[in-house]
């Protein structure tokens, strides 16, 4: 790719030649040349795996790249180690945050490089004047003796920042600095970024949020799937160039399945409210949707669009918080908690199966059968013959890898991991499911394998709700796609109707941008 | 056996001596009560007589009863300090009961022993749903919620006789009040009552665990309460449960008591809990919870009495036998901790292999 004209009001700080980075099974960057422009904001895009995460984290010293060489200030330079990355004064703040919401914000400051007095003692007042200055100068004249846990999400994002200016900070990496903020907090943010930019800070700006970032981005950058499809001067770009540039402009055939015919409505979710924990707003705002037997719909939209807070509202995870309905062949399942729902027909695959999906202290067929042992006991007791009759019909039918199903449910790969919790969930029979990112950081075969299942499940008559990050995914699988915004339903598409570049606009509508 | 002790196995390496290990480390509890029993076999006079094995089972007995109700509050996730002062307030209760009835207005009601002993028993489990409410409702840390009921229930049973004994519990025919102490001191074809309680109390609890859904849903909220609750496990219900059940267990312990000293006396009981916990955890109980057998918690029970008893036999001074519990009880976690790792470091390769 051409790289961007040079500008000499942008001088080039930072440059990636030929870079490639391979991990196994993958390779993640091929052959990418990026320039890094002091004094501007470099925005980078990219749907998920396109690579973006992995250059940033090679630019922070964080991986090496496997081919190519970084150029700092013209000079070939090694970043391995982020300390390394912070000497030459590359800073980075990870979405993340990472600070230690215990200690005050001088603490934060200077955690790791304390001013110290005279031998091990503390100099507070130092510190506290430092940090008095340093927050000034990004127009944030908090007290530095407040404690960061009491800041809001956007003042915690502006201590990062400080603590990577403290450090003299020449590149700052920003990934996905707004997905937590509200609209006042994102245009605070922005004011600092200019303020950075006017002292010659190279900015880099990672964000899925188009409209935001033409607003504040100088020079653009696009990924896709490792490559860069796109470099250009933001003023030269709209929203439609970029999102060609993510997309492709090639129209994929996503093979589906052969077409079934679809039952009747089977969940009816309308007007559900979820409101925020201790902060105005909403998680979910007026979400409503159908669902009939035998379709799949998927769920699209950025993260902290509300669409995990909608399964819970659905699944019966808040039953005192969330209003609104949720019937299930009408029966009415709002304010109802989980064992109601999951006997009334509900359920769900969760995001994380590490911490929500598996108990790791117990066998596989112990994890299959957690959510039906009152089904699979007569009266009160549990025969061992009936759990090995259930773990035996789900482990073949969902083709789990486990060679003995008493084993402890760690020796199983990640994706016969993913399938022991949807056998789990199949196993109550449900006749809605609800799947959680259910491809998540599993491998292409098991991928396959569950998009299958999903197939077959509708075809069988199951209801199929699921959320995914993923843009190929939930254009492969849906019959129809819902995209949320902001807790709030975006848009809503048939398959044949739907286009990449609609969903991906859609998702990144309702944000309340300040003109 | 493997199904008394644990149910989810490592899978069988490539290397048949770390599984060879691993079977030695997961039987280890066995192991120690074979060592423990031999040692003072050969070292204190008189160990293997009938007689001392019936008067150890019976010491035995009382932590075991204590140590199964503590086993599924610490599968749970959870701790009970508190068991210990169950003990005394109902034996004081149940003493009261005999000796000078229910005070009602102008009226003292007198029940029978049948009624007194189910009153204390009702007691017992009562204590135990404070704990749950404590717990599930207001959120109080475990920890704190029963080391908070630790002295209330004390400081009650204190009140209740202003610090003194209830004594002479045999009971008055005139009151129909008698034969309380039978429960301590009866036997039924030779082996004692206590010891066949322990028996049913025993079974039924392993029972529970091994072979009923709610004993598997207490394994699933010690193991991963997020994932138990997402799978329509009743996680409040459960905690409640075991936190009865191990209040029951205590007022079983505090009648035996009073029954067998036919007194009743309130600092009976004093720190009980501690040595129901180093039963428990040397059974194998984890105190991060989601593992842990009643047949362990009973073995390590008895590798504490026997300890204990042949310490005494032996002569050794109350001091160092202290020293020596508390280091039995550190070598079984530490050697606790060793075996998981050895598991998920098998369990790794398997994934790996995979």
């Amino acid at each position: 790719m051409t790289p961007h004209p040079q500008s000499a009001s942008h001088p080039v700080v930072l440059q990636l030649e030929g870079v490639s980075k391979l991990y196994p099974g993958t390779m993640a960057l091929k052959d990418v040349h990026f320039d890094l422009h002091a004094g501007a904001v470099n925005v980078l895009v990219g749907e998920n795996g396109a690579g973006k995460s992995t250059m940033m984290k090679i630019i922070a010293g964080v991986e090496q790249p496997s081919k190519g060489r970084i150029l700092l200030d013209g000079k070939p330079v090694q970043l391995g180690s982020t300390e390394v990355a912070r000497a030459h004064g590359i800073g980075i703040v990870f979405q993340e945050l990472n600070l230690f919401p215990n200690l005050t914000i001088a603490e934060n400051l200077f955690i790791g490089r304390e001013v110290t007095g005279a031998g091990y003692a503390i100099d507070n007042k130092t510190q506290y004047q430092k940090a008095r200055e340093l927050l000034r100068t990004l127009e944030h004249d908090l007290d530095p003796n407040l404690l960061v846990g009491e800041l809001r999400i956007g003042q915690q994002q502006i201590i990062e920042i400080a603590k990577a200016m403290a450090q003299d900070a020449r590149i700052l990496i920003l990934d996905e600095p707004t997905s937590a903020l509200s609209a006042p907090e994102v245009e605070i943010l922005f004011r600092v970024i200019r303020d950075l930019k006017a002292r010659g800070v190279a900015i880099v700006y990672i964000s899925h949020r188009l409209e935001e970032l033409i607003r504040i981005g100088d020079y653009i950058t696009v990924l896709r799937d490792g490559c860069i499809t796109g470099a250009s001067v933001m003023a030269e770009v709209d929203v439609p160039w970029i999102v060609r540039q993510m997309v492709g402009a090639s129209t994929r055939n996503f093979a589906r399945a052969e077409d079934h015919a679809f039952g009747d409505t089977v969940l009816e979710v309308s007007h559900v409210y979820l409101p925020r924990n201790g902060a105005p707003g909403f998680r979910v705002e007026d979400m409503s949707l159908c669902l009939k037997t035998g379709e799949i719909v998927g769920i699209y939209g950025l993260m902290g669009a509300g669409r995990t807070e909608l399964f819970e509202c659905i699944f019966g995870c808040h039953p005192d918080s969330a209003t609104g309905s949720v019937k299930l062949l009408g029966q009415e399942l709002i304010g109802k908690p989980v064992s109601s729902c999951i006997d009334a027909g509900l359920a769900l695959i969760p995001e994380d199966r590490k911490s929500d999906g598996l108990v790791h202290s117990m066998s596989i067929s112990e994890n299959l059968t957690l959510a039906s042992l009152w089904r699979l006991a007569t009266r009160w007791h549990l025969k061992p013959q009936s759990e090995r009759v259930a773990t035996d019909k789900f482990v073949k039918s969902l083709s789990i890898k486990a060679r003995n199903p008493l084993l402890e449910i760690g020796s199983l790969s990640g994706g016969n991991q993913q399938k022991v919790v949807i056998g789990r969930a199949l196993m109550t029979d449900p006749k809605v499911l609800l799947m959680d990112e259910p491809s998540r950081g599993i491998d292409i075969g098991a991928k396959a394998d569950v998009f299958k299942v999903m197939r077959d499940l509708a075809k069988a008559g199951l209801g199929i709700l699921f959320v995914t990050s993923d843009l190929e995914e939930v254009m492969a699988l849906s019959d129809r796609i819902v995209v949320m915004s902001n807790g709030r339903l975006a848009a809503q598409f048939e398959a044949g109707v739907a286009t990449q570049e609609a969903v991906v606009l859609a998702s990144n509508s309702g944000q309340l941008l300040v003109a | 056996m493997s199904a008394i002790l644990s149910p989810s196995l490592p899978a069988p390496s490539k290397a048949p001596r770390e599984s060879a290990l691993l079977l030695l480390l997961r039987l280890r509890t066995f192991i120690a009560l074979f060592l423990v029993a031999t040692f003072f076999a050969f070292m204190a006079p008189n160990f293997f007589s009938a007689e001392n094995a019936l008067i150890m089972s019976k010491h035995v007995a009382l932590n075991a009863f204590l140590a199964i109700g503590m086993t599924y509050v610490i599968v749970s996730g959870g701790i009970d300090l508190s068991v210990g002062s169950i003990v005394g307030l109902t034996g004081m209760v149940a003493g009261g009961l005999i000796l000078n009835g229910l005070p009602l207005g102008d009226y003292v009601v007198y029940f029978n022993v049948v009624e007194i002993i189910g009153i204390a028993l009702l007691l017992g489990v009562f204590i135990g749903a404070i704990n749950g409410l404590l717990i599930t409702r207001l959120n109080v840390a475990p920890f704190i919620a029963t080391l908070g009921t630790l002295y209330v229930a004390r400081g009650v049973a204190l009140l209740s006789s202003d610090g003194s004994t209830f004594p002479n519990l045999e009971g008055s025919a005139e009151h129909g009040t008698t034969g309380f102490p039978l429960l301590g001191t009866m036997n039924l074809g030779g082996i004692p009552l206590v010891i066949w309680l322990l028996i049913l109390v025993g079974a039924g609890a392993a029972y529970l665990g091994a072979r009923t859904p709610l004993g598997r849903h207490i394994y699933a909220v010690g193991g991963n309460e997020r994932a138990a609750m997402l799978s329509g496990v009743k996680v409040n219900q459960i905690k409640f449960f075991v936190y009865m059940f191990s209040g029951l267990c205590a007022a079983i312990v505090g009648l035996i008591i009073s029954s067998q000293l036919v007194a009743a006396h309130p600092l009976t009981g004093e720190s009980f809990e501690l040595n129901a916990i180093a039963a428990a955890v040397l059974g194998g109980t984890s105190m991060t919870g989601g593992r842990g057998k009643i047949g362990g918690t009973i073995i390590g029970a008895f590798v504490i009495g026997i300890l204990s008893d042949g310490l005494v036999m032996m002569g050794v001074s109350s001091f160092w036998q202290t020293v020596i519990k508390g280091l039995v009880i550190i070598a079984a976690v530490v050697v606790d901790q060793f075996q998981q790792r050895m598991q998920q470091r098998m369990a790794m390769q398997m994934r790996a292999g995979a």
